[in-house]
C-alpha cells in the first residue's frame, strides 16, 4: 500500500510538472466548449414518429398518407393517449408525435381553419428543428392542394411544441459530446502515453526487477487520471451551468457516478493500448484514430446515428462514448432517472470489464 | 560459493533467428567483481536481461543466488539490483524524490541503508533538489547506482554504467564499485572500455554472442604468447599499410598514436624492421617493446 501511494504521488508530480500535459488537461475543456458552441447542421431521415388521429376523416387520412410517402418519416400509427406519447419520448422510441384533433375535417370545412399538434423531442435540437420543418412543409403542401379547388383559402395551423429544450439551444447537445470527447482524450491518450513512456525511457525495466507487482505499476498510473478527469467533469458542468446557462435537469450525483464509470472505461482502454504498444507515437496514434475519431463520428454527437447506413449504425454500438453520450443527455437535458438508462450503464460496464480482463490477461511480466 | 551460474544460455531474436547469445556458460563467485567485456552487439545486454528475469532464455538454464531465472523470477526480483544501459531515472523528479521513490518501491527507506550509498550519495547530495534531467552524465550514473543499491541487493547488475561518462567520473565510478565489493555484494558489470576491464576480478571477453575467454585480467595479459611492439612513423596510414604487407608480421593494428604489432620471427631485430620501413619511404621511425593490454589480447582472440 505504501508503494502504491508513493507511485500515485510520483505520477501526480509527472502531470503537474509538465506544462503541456496541464494544458491538455485543463485548457482543452474550455477550448472545446467554445469551439463546439457553433451550430451543427444535419439532415435527418426515417425519424420514428407516432400519429394520433382523433379525427379519422378524409383530411387527416390524406395528410397521414403524405407523411407515409415521405422518406423523412417512419410512422407508427396508434391510438395513444397523451401520457403514452410522453412515455414513448422518454424511452427514446420516437422523435416526434403528430396529433389530429377530433372533427379535424369538419372544422376545416366549416371554419376554413383547423389545428394539428406536432410534438418533438428537442433534446437533440438540430434533429427536432429539422423534422418539425419537414412536417410543416408536408402539411402546407396538403393545404395548397385544397386551395386550388376552393374559392376561399383554408388555414391549418400547426402547433409545435419542443420538449425538454424549448428554446432549441445548441448547448445541451454539445455539452455531453464535449464531456465524452474530453474524457476520451484525457483518460485514454494520457494514460496510454504515460505508461508507454516508462517503457521507452527504460524505467519500466527497473520497475519490473522490483518486488512491486507489475500490474500495480499500471493501476497506480490510472488513479491520478481518474481524479484529474473528475475535476474536468466538474469544470465542464460548472461552465455549462454558469456560462452557458444550461441547468442540469437530472440528478447531479447520478451524472457524476455515470461519469466515474465512463472514466474507468476509458482508463482500461488506455491501459490496454499501453500494453499493446511500445512507443509513445504509436500509443498516441492509436488513441487518436481508434478512440477520438469514433467518438466524434459515431457517438451521435456530431452526426445523427439515424442517418447512417445500417452497418455503421451497428458499429456505433461498440463505441463506448455513444452510450455515455446517451446517458449524459438523458440525465442532464431530459432529467431522467436511473431506470431509463440502466441498459446503457450495463453496456458500459460490460465494455469496461471486457477490456480490464483483456489487459490483465495480456500484461507481460517481462520485456517483449 | 557461486552467486550466479549460467549453463548453456541461449537467446535468439526475431523471425530470422538471429543468435544474440550462443550457449554461454560461466560462474560468478559471491562477492566477485565480474566484467563482461565486448563491443556493441556482443550479447551483453541480453545476458543481463535474462539474469534479471525480464527476458526468457531460449535454451539452457541459469540461477542467481540459487534461484532459477525462469521459475523463481519473483524471488530474484527481490534480491537483485539492476541498472539497465539506458536507465535514465525520472527526469522530472528531483534527485531526492527519485531516491525515495525507488526506496519505497523496494520496500525500504533511504535511512535504513544509508550506509551503503553514503559514499556515493554524498557527492550528489548538494544537488538533491535538482531535477534528474538537469544532472550531468556522471551525476546521473551515480544517482542511478544509488537507486539500484538502496535495497542492499545480494547481486548488482550494471549494464554499461560508464558509457557516455567523462574519464574522471568513470574512474570515480569504478572506485565506488571496489568499495561496494567490500560489502560482499556480487557485482556483474559490462563495458565496452578495455581499460576498465583490468579493474575487475575476472573478465569474460565476448564477441557475437560467444565467450572467447574467461580469466583474471592478469592471466589474460600474461598468457599473451607474442612479443608486442609499438611503432610510430611520420605517416600512420602508410605505416599500417606497410606493416600489413610485411611478410614477418603476425598482427598489426592502430593503437592510439602508435601501431601495435607482433611478428612470426622471434629473432627479428628493430634495425631490420626500421630498414624495411625506410625502404618504403617512411621516416621518424620509433620502435619499442610495449606492455600487453587487455585490448591487445582481445584483438588476438578475435583474429585466431
Amino acid at each position: 500500500m505504501k508503494q502504491f501511494i508513493s507511485f500515485v504521488k510520483k505520477e501526480f508530480s509527472h502531470v503537474l510538472r509538465d506544462r503541456r500535459t496541464l494544458f491538455i488537461l485543463f485548457g482543452m475543456p474550455l477550448v472545446q466548449i467554445l469551439i463546439f458552441g457553433f451550430a451543427l447542421t444535419s439532415e435527418v431521415k426515417d425519424s420514428k414518429i407516432v400519429v394520433v388521429d382523433y379525427a379519422r376523416d378524409n383530411a387527416s387520412r390524406a395528410i397521414i398518407s403524405k407523411f407515409e410517402a415521405s422518406h423523412y418519416f417512419d410512422i407508427e400509427k396508434s391510438a395513444m393517449s397523451h401520457d403514452d406519447i410522453y412515455k414513448s419520448f422518454k424511452q427514446g422510441k420516437i422523435k416526434m408525435a403528430i396529433v389530429f384533433p377530433a372533427k379535424f375535417n369538419e372544422t376545416l370545412l366549416q371554419q376554413n381553419k383547423a389545428q394539428i399538434q406536432i410534438i418533438a423531442d428537442a433534446s437533440d435540437p438540430n434533429t427536432a428543428n429539422t423534422i418539425t420543418n419537414y412536417a410543416s412543409a408536408i402539411i402546407n403542401d396538403y393545404k395548397s392542394q385544397l386551395d386550388k379547388t376552393m374559392a376561399v383559402p383554408y388555414q391549418i395551423f400547426t402547433e409545435t411544441k419542443m420538449l425538454y429544450n424549448p428554446q432549441l439551444a445548441g448547448a445541451p447537445n454539445f455539452v455531453p459530446g464535449v464531456m465524452a470527447l474530453v474524457l476520451m482524450l484525457v483518460c485514454v491518450m494520457m494514460t496510454a502515453i504515460s505508461i508507454v513512456k516508462e517503457k521507452e525511457t527504460g524505467t519500466m525495466e527497473v520497475l519490473l526487477v522490483s518486488p512491486f507487482k507489475p500490474i500495480w505499476v499500471i493501476f497506480s498510473k490510472a488513479v491520478p487520471y481518474l481524479l484529474l478527469s473528475l475535476v474536468n467533469v466538474a469544470s465542464i458542468l460548472l461552465l455549462s451551468v454558469f456560462v452557458l446557462d444550461l441547468p442540469i435537469n437530472g440528478s447531479v450525483l447520478l451524472l457524476l457516478a455515470e461519469s466515474v464509470l465512463f472514466i474507468i472505461t476509458c482508463l482500461t482502454l488506455g491501459i490496454f493500448i499501453s500494453i499493446k504498444t511500445s512507443s509513445q507515437q504509436v500509443a498516441m496514434l492509436i488513441s487518436l484514430m481508434g478512440m477520438m475519431l469514433p467518438t466524434v463520428l459515431f457517438s451521435g454527437f456530431m452526426f445523427p446515428i439515424e442517418n447512417m447506413p445500417l452497418p455503421l449504425q451497428i458499429i456505433t454500438n461498440i463505441v463506448p462514448s455513444k452510450w455515455y453520450y446517451v446517458i449524459v443527455k438523458s440525465i442532464m437535458i431530459k432529467g431522467l432517472s436511473f431506470s431509463y438508462i440502466w441498459k446503457e450503464t450495463l453496456i458500459l460496464l460490460g465494455i469496461t470489464l471486457f477490456f480490464l480482463a483483456l489487459s490483465i490477461k495480456s500484461f507481460k511480466i517481462r520485456l517483449s | 560459493m557461486q552467486s550466479v551460474v549460467l549453463n548453456n544460455i541461449k537467446k535468439v531474436y526475431g523471425k530470422d533467428q538471429k543468435i544474440a547469445v550462443d550457449n554461454v556458460s560461466f560462474d560468478v563467485n559471491q562477492g566477485e567483481l565480474f566484467g563482461l567485456i565486448g563491443p556493441d552487439g556482443a550479447g551483453k545486454t541480453s545476458i543481463f536481461r535474462m539474469l534479471t528475469t525480464v527476458l526468457l532464455p531460449d535454451g539452457g538454464s541459469a540461477t542467481v543466488e540459487g534461484f532459477d531465472i525462469v521459475k523463481d523470477y519473483k524471488k530474484i526480483r527481490n534480491i537483485v539490483g539492476y541498472m539497465p544501459g539506458k536507465f535514465s531515472l525520472y527526469q522530472d523528479l528531483t534527485v531526492a524524490e527519485n531516491l525515495h521513490f525507488f526506496a519505497t518501491v523496494f520496500e525500504t527507506t533511504v535511512e535504513e541503508n544509508y550506509d551503503l550509498i553514503k559514499d556515493i550519495y554524498i557527492q550528489i547530495e548538494k544537488f538533491k533538489n535538482r531535477r534528474a534531467g538537469k544532472l550531468s552524465g556522471g551525476m546521473k550514473q551515480k544517482l542511478a547506482l544509488c537507486c539500484a543499491l538502496i535495497h542492499k541487493p545480494a547481486v548488482l547488475f550494471l549494464d554499461e554504467p560508464t558509457t557516455g561518462v567523462d574519464p574522471v567520473s568513470r574512474r570515480e565510478f569504478w572506485e565506488m564499485l571496489k568499495r561496494l565489493q567490500e560489502q560482499k555484494i556480487t557485482i556483474i558489470v559490462s563495458t565496452p572500455y578495455m581499460d576498465e576491464a583490468k579493474l575487475c576480478d575476472r573478465i569474460a571477453l565476448m564477441q557475437e554472442g560467444k565467450i572467447l575467454s574467461i580469466e583474471t585480467p592478469e592471466n589474460i595479459v600474461e598468457s599473451y604468447p607474442d612479443k608486442l611492439y609499438a611503432i610510430k612513423a611520420n605517416n600512420m596510414h602508410a605505416l599500417l599499410k606497410n606493416m600489413a604487407a610485411y611478410e614477418k608480421t603476425l598482427n598489426s593494428y592502430a593503437f592510439g598514436e602508435y601501431a601495435h604489432a607482433s611478428f612470426t620471427d622471434v629473432a627479428l631485430t628493430e634495425n631490420e624492421l626500421t630498414e624495411y620501413l625506410k625502404g618504403h619511404g617512411l621516416s621518424d621511425i620509433e620502435i619499442k617493446k610495449t606492455e600487453v593490454t587487455i585490448e591487445d589480447c582481445f584483438i588476438k582472440l578475435l583474429k585466431s
